[in-house]
């Protein structure tokens, strides 16, 4: 069944076209890779789904919801939730603070003492369940991460949008990235995948979509899409295809 | 103690205060302690609802006068028409109006934008009232003659801080309060998380403004004449920022701890160096700011915890 449907999507700031007729679909259920070189435009797609930007003109349908036109916080009360690429905490309050904020306006919201109980369970599902009192701004980079998946999470989301999330992670931190990753779609969570680690696309993706200029490049199983001539070009240039 | 109950104790404390404030003109005879406490409690509430809005939301705004101006002009101009009650009812209502109006023409503002807007806003009304005074009823200026003595003006005063109070108490524990909060961290992940950032910033807004447009109403009767110049006086947006500043924004009691001392150095200054008003209290303002940006009770507070993940917060403005 799918969950999201984008069709034709557009957005340019000025004379240029960042998302340039954008469609794609994404099964309930699935993780998909949006992959593409710098500049491609997939922040932009993210900003475009999740209501951060407004989009000139095309169609996002979130099950049978119409989302171009909606503001965020409507989106996300339809169950669209996302991390950004430049992480993005609440650095005056606690890590169990952050994650209350992601429970209390959701659609069936949570607040005081149900939502603490809730929000520790999250910590620990991400391994920040020692830091609950924490003040999120004083975390390192990786903890900060982790936080913003969580605090993600608290939205109950139908969608989750992680725009570069295993970033900056060292090996090993990439695997537990990974492996948590996996027990989210394991739960039957939709993911799109915006990331520039390959290991990763391969590990998580079942399939993939390369946007290259803002308009889609391919699309298809994962393995298939990577060795195709024109994504390798794209990202390395043509003598390496 | 838990948290929990350390609120509890607060409350019961300042109830308790704020009964024995109550009582005080029974005991007080001198008339300059009434007039004095006035200012206080005028400033207390003033502060107190500025900081229901600027200081979580971290939007600093020199409305303040406008909104106080606004509920004196009401009651010069209806105070012979209604009963006092009703008055003052208009004047809520004018409030609320007002700032629903501004709110939602502003608040998509961010940073000095905003801050620029609500000073131009104090003129503008100050400018509009004057115009209107000299085309339309040609005469400046309206005399107020109201039969409430001043023990009455301090009692209005003390309910209005104790509801001011007890609004800013009951928002901290709503989800209306953490909205604020995330508001103030980061609107943009704010809106992500699902909250109407715009609605939960209009209404408390309009709360915060018709808090002030009671106070200017409840002080009218004070001055026996009013004009533009008195009631939309500029120097009372700066002194109500500066005294929430030095109280501390981040604690609902702080701006009281501000306004206490503030009133009184300005209360002396004003008296001793008329003349040099402006530049002492621009040199309280600096001095403020460079020595305590987060306030005295937060750095009170930061005293006595036991220093562990020391943090910096950074300044309001």
């Amino acid at each position: 069944m799918t969950l999201l449907k984008v069709q034709n999507l557009r957005k340019s700031f000025g004379g240029l076209r960042a998302v340039d007729g954008l469609s794609f679909q994404v099964a309930q259920g699935e993780v998909m890779g949006l992959l593409g070189p710098n500049g491609s435009g997939k922040t932009t797609a993210m900003n475009l789904i999740s209501g951060a930007l407004r989009a000139d003109s095309g169609s996002v349908l979130l099950g049978a919801d119409q989302l171009v036109g909606l503001p965020s916080y409507k989106i996300t009360r339809l169950g669209v939730a996302r991390t950004f690429q430049l992480v993005r905490v609440l650095g005056g309050m606690t890590c169990s603070e952050n994650v209350q904020a992601g429970m209390a306006f959701r659609r069936d919201h949570s607040f005081g003492q149900a939502a603490q109980k809730e929000a520790l369970q999250l910590l620990e599902l991400v391994g920040l369940r020692h830091l609950a009192d924490t003040p999120a701004g004083d975390m390192t980079y990786i903890d900060q991460k982790r936080l913003e998946l969580a605090r993600a999470l608290a939205l109950k989301p139908r969608l989750l949008l992680l725009d570069e999330w295993l970033a900056g992670l060292n090996p090993t931190e990439l695997q537990v990235g990974i492996e948590l990753i996996r027990s989210l779609r394991a739960s039957g969570l939709t993911i799109i995948l915006v990331e520039h680690v390959m290991d990763a696309v391969r590990a998580l993706c079942d399939r993939c979509v390369v946007m290259l200029a803002g308009a889609k490049l391919a699309e298809g199983p994962t393995e298939q899409v990577l060795s195709q001539q024109d994504v390798i070009s794209a990202y390395l240039g043509v003598p390496y295809a | 103690m838990k948290p929990a109950n350390l609120a509890s104790a607060g409350f019961v404390l300042v109830s308790l205060t704020l009964l024995v404030v109550a009582a005080l003109p029974f005991f007080v005879q001198s008339d300059y302690f009434i007039a004095y406490t006035i200012n206080v409690l005028q400033y207390g509430v003033l502060a107190t609802a500025w900081t229901l809005f600027s200081g979580p939301t971290r939007y600093i705004s020199l409305a303040t006068t406008a909104f106080f101006g606004i509920g004196a002009y009401t009651v010069a101009v209806l105070s012979e028409a209604l009963p006092w009650a009703a008055v003052l009812g208009v004047a809520g209502v004018i409030g609320v109006v007002l700032a629903l109006i501004v709110g939602l023409s502003t608040l998509r503002l961010s940073g000095v934008h905003f801050v620029i807007f609500t000073f131009g806003l104090a003129e503008l009304i100050r400018q509009l009232v004057t115009w209107y005074e000299v085309n339309i009823t040609r005469v400046i200026g309206r005399y107020i003659f109201l039969d409430i003595t001043q023990r009455q003006i301090y009692w209005q005063l003390l309910v209005l801080l104790a509801l001011a109070l007890f609004t800013g108490w009951l928002i901290k524990r709503s989800r209306l309060g953490l909205a604020l909060r995330v508001i103030g961290e980061d609107e943009l992940v704010a809106r992500h998380l699902g909250i109407n950032t715009t609605r939960a910033k209009v209404m408390l807004f309009v709360i915060s403004s018709t808090f002030m447009t009671l106070v200017g109403a409840v002080m009218a009767p004070r001055w026996t004449y009013i004009d533009p110049t008195i009631v939309f006086n500029p120097i009372v947006s700066f002194q109500v920022l500066i005294m929430s500043l030095l109280g501390g924004v981040g604690h609902l009691l702080g701006p009281l701890a501000g306004v206490i001392p503030l009133t009184a150095l300005f209360e002396v200054l004003s008296a001793r160096f008329p003349n040099h008003f402006s530049i002492l209290l621009g040199t309280a303002f600096l001095v403020i700011v460079y020595l305590v940006p987060n306030g005295v009770v937060e750095a009170l507070c930061k005293w006595l915890r036991p220093r562990r993940g020391e943090k910096k917060l950074e300044a309001p403005v």
